[in-house]
């Protein structure tokens, strides 16, 4: 986990990641996903780097961060499970599955649990608007949930 | 040998395609069968999901919705000799009446092909536009386009041959195409459909938008929330580079173009196209002033084409049939062929190609078969979380532009949610100004106070404060963003919210919607 991760660690890896997009037009946001990949979240130190690197001051970089849903300031949860919760998961449930969610693994949006194994997130639309609604729990999609599907997914991410 | 299709389309997914595709390899490995899984894209018929196809002397037979449970009994049963009797038999799949009553031109090969096989595109009609194209001027390839009457399917509904022709006749060394696939509206899945089941047509609608405008770079950017349709389109450009569709001599015809896939982070309004543009830079995806127009001073400030999936993905087919063909279909100035998303409480949820023309009603009820639930249909938002609410009231509207504008909706990127009679349209309303607070970029003051204001009026409504000078408070505040905003996020917010009012005034009133739900 990236908490426990030397600073010199941190600035080292995000220099070499920084370095394989030199050559792109535009390259802070591919830089961001990767660096948001490798740590589990968007570090000051990489940010400090990045800043450095692409001859921009932090206060920008911090700025771009801070602007997108998916870069984050902690660590995110072992498991991140994004829960739909536009229109057209509201039409068949889907407000009912959120708050099922909730329950079943004691968290808020946006909280992780104690203990790190989860992140529930919010989403506004998977694209699974047909097979509604719908969750995402690691990349990996699952449609057409009911209520009594929360506690299956509490108990797989704590397995 | 035999080949079973099975979808790895996100939605089919999400429902077990990948289980029933082990399962059935494994019983194919299992009894030594000469018999190919091909993963192909979505039919778009999504409640039959996952929708397994075996293909017999060059014809389709569908069972659905599978699961992994149904392998084996489907295979006891004979399936993989197609015409057989099963409750999850479908016969010949061309032959499902929602399939078959669509006009399919932009997805003639969804669902139909192998997405990762140019020999299958090529063999179903794709390439054909553009081997035309490159015979042709760019100039005689804008007024191709222009005269289809195409217009831009994000939900602008801007004549793309307009757009492509300022960007031809701008100058500048390097020039873009943008192909926005950054689809955040709910209710939409039409563009993941495309990336995922035929992403050749969008790589040669680029690579004609490309030869036209005389842009040798593109970018598709696209949202991170579609994983699977970002795998599936890297992987195709790879292909295209390979087979010379991409890079410094498209075809070997001498002109160069060659594209990549950019992924966004979660940013609603980076679909708006300048926000977008900001985003592609690295910068926060903030909204910018128009003027300049993109196509002037666009991706690092130079001459871009910025167009939706849908419509580069139209073109393929205008340039291989022609103009006139395309403009046959539709009615009014609504040209050609809309892909329209059903989708939530919807029975036959999915996609539907068809010509512009059909009324409201006819799409929810004899298209999509009412209700999932079974219950009266109360309300259809249209358009996305932008899009406004229609009653039943109003189900003979026309699907077009220039009809839905006529009565204060949009059509946008042609979503449609159905929602039954248990909705609260107070809490839609109090949803979209979330929506919009949550999502706005902040630029402008009307989008980025004004939802909250929105929400805290909205409750004071719920709460029966001083009901009726909040509704006209309301009112007055989404004047304000309407016509005070700088991009549409802040600026259609508002029909969600008036066209609940409207339209539904009961829910507005206190213990209104509690006799509705019950």
């Amino acid at each position: 986990m990236a908490g426990a991760m030397p600073m010199h660690e941190i600035t080292e890896r995000t220099a070499a990641i920084v370095d394989g997009y030199l050559h792109v037009e535009g390259p802070l946001l591919p830089i961001l996903h990767d660096v948001q990949a490798t740590f589990g979240h968007v570090p000051d130190a990489a940010v400090e780097k990045i800043a450095d690197l692409l001859n921009l001051s932090r206060a920008e970089v911090h700025g771009v961060k801070s602007f997108y849903h998916d870069f984050q300031t902690s660590p995110a949860g072992h498991h991140v499970l994004k829960v739909c919760r536009a229109e057209a998961c509201q039409a068949v449930g889907g407000d009912a599955l959120g708050d099922a969610i909730q329950k079943a693994l004691g968290l808020d949006w946006h909280e992780t649990s104690a203990d790190g194994t989860v992140t529930l997130e919010p989403v506004y639309c998977l694209g699974l608007c047909s097979c509604a609604p719908a969750v995402m729990l690691d990349g990996e999609l699952r449609g057409r949930l009911k209520p009594r599907d929360a506690e299956a997914l509490a108990a797989e991410v704590r397995r | 040998m035999t080949r079973v299709f099975i979808p790895q389309d996100a939605a089919a997914l999400s429902v077990g395609a990948d289980q029933v595709a082990l399962r059935m390899q494994a019983l194919f490995d299992d009894r030594d069968l000469d018999v190919e899984i091909v993963r192909n894209g979505s039919r778009g018929m999504h409640w039959l999901e996952p929708l397994v196809e075996v293909e017999i002397d060059a014809q389709r037979f569908a069972f659905g919705p599978v699961s992994d449970a149904d392998v084996s009994e489907l295979f006891e049963a004979g399936f993989l000799d197609g015409e057989i009797e099963h409750p999850l038999a479908l016969g010949l799949t061309s032959e499902i009446p929602y399939l078959k009553n669509q006009t399919r031109l932009t997805y003639e090969r969804c669902g139909l092909i192998d997405p990762h096989s140019l020999k299958d595109y090529r063999a179903n009609g794709g390439m054909e536009g553009l081997e035309r194209a490159l015979t042709m001027s760019p100039e005689e390839i804008v007024s191709e386009v222009t005269e289809s009457g195409l217009r831009g399917r994000g939900g602008a509904g801007f004549p793309t041959g307009i757009k492509w022709n300022t960007v031809l006749k701008a100058d500048g060394d390097q020039k873009y195409i943008v192909c926005n696939a950054d689809e955040g509206d709910s209710g939409t899945f039409a563009d993941r459909m495309i990336m995922e089941g035929d992403p050749f047509v969008l790589i040669e609608g680029m690579a004609i938008a490309g030869l036209a405008t005389g842009a040798t770079r593109g970018y598709l950017y696209t949202r991170s929330e579609y994983p699977h349709a970002i795998d599936v389109m890297r992987e195709a450009i790879d292909i295209a580079r390979v087979a010379g569709l991409l890079g410094k001599s498209v075809l070997g015809s001498g002109k160069a173009f060659d594209m990549e896939v950019r992924m966004g982070a979660g940013a609603y309004v980076c679909g708006e196209e300048t926000s977008m543009l900001n985003s592609m830079e690295g910068k926060r995806g903030i909204v910018r002033a128009k003027p300049p127009l993109p196509a002037l001073e666009g991706f690092l400030g130079r001459p871009t084409v910025v167009n939706n999936v849908l419509s580069l993905a139209s073109v393929p087919a205008i340039l291989a049939k022609g103009a006139a063909f395309y403009k046959d279909f539709g009615t009014g100035r609504s040209r050609g062929t809309i892909a329209i998303q059903l989708a939530g409480n919807v029975k036959y949820s999915g996609l539907y190609e068809t010509a512009f023309g059909l009324t409201l009603g006819e799409i929810v009820n004899d298209i999509g078969g009412g209700t999932l639930s079974g219950r009266p249909v109360k309300a259809v938002q249209v358009g996305g979380p932008l899009g406004a609410y229609f009653p039943v009231e109003l189900f003979d509207t026309v699907f077009d532009y220039e009809a839905f504008a006529a009565r204060d909706g949009l059509i946008g990127h042609a979503g449609i949610v159905v929602f039954d009679d248990t909705v609260d349209m107070l809490k839609q309303a109090r949803f979209a100004m979330e929506f919009c607070a949550v999502e706005s970029c902040g630029k402008c003051t009307p989008c980025r106070i004004g939802p909250v204001r929105g929400m805290e009026v909205l409750d004071k409504i719920a709460r029966d404060e001083n009901r009726d000078s909040q509704i006209e408070l309301l009112h007055s505040l989404c004047d304000t963003m309407k016509f005070g905003s700088l991009c549409a996020l802040g600026g259609f917010t508002p029909y969600p919210v008036v066209s609940a009012l409207t339209h539904f005034p009961q829910d507005f009133r206190p213990t209104g919607n509690q006799q509705a739900a019950e």
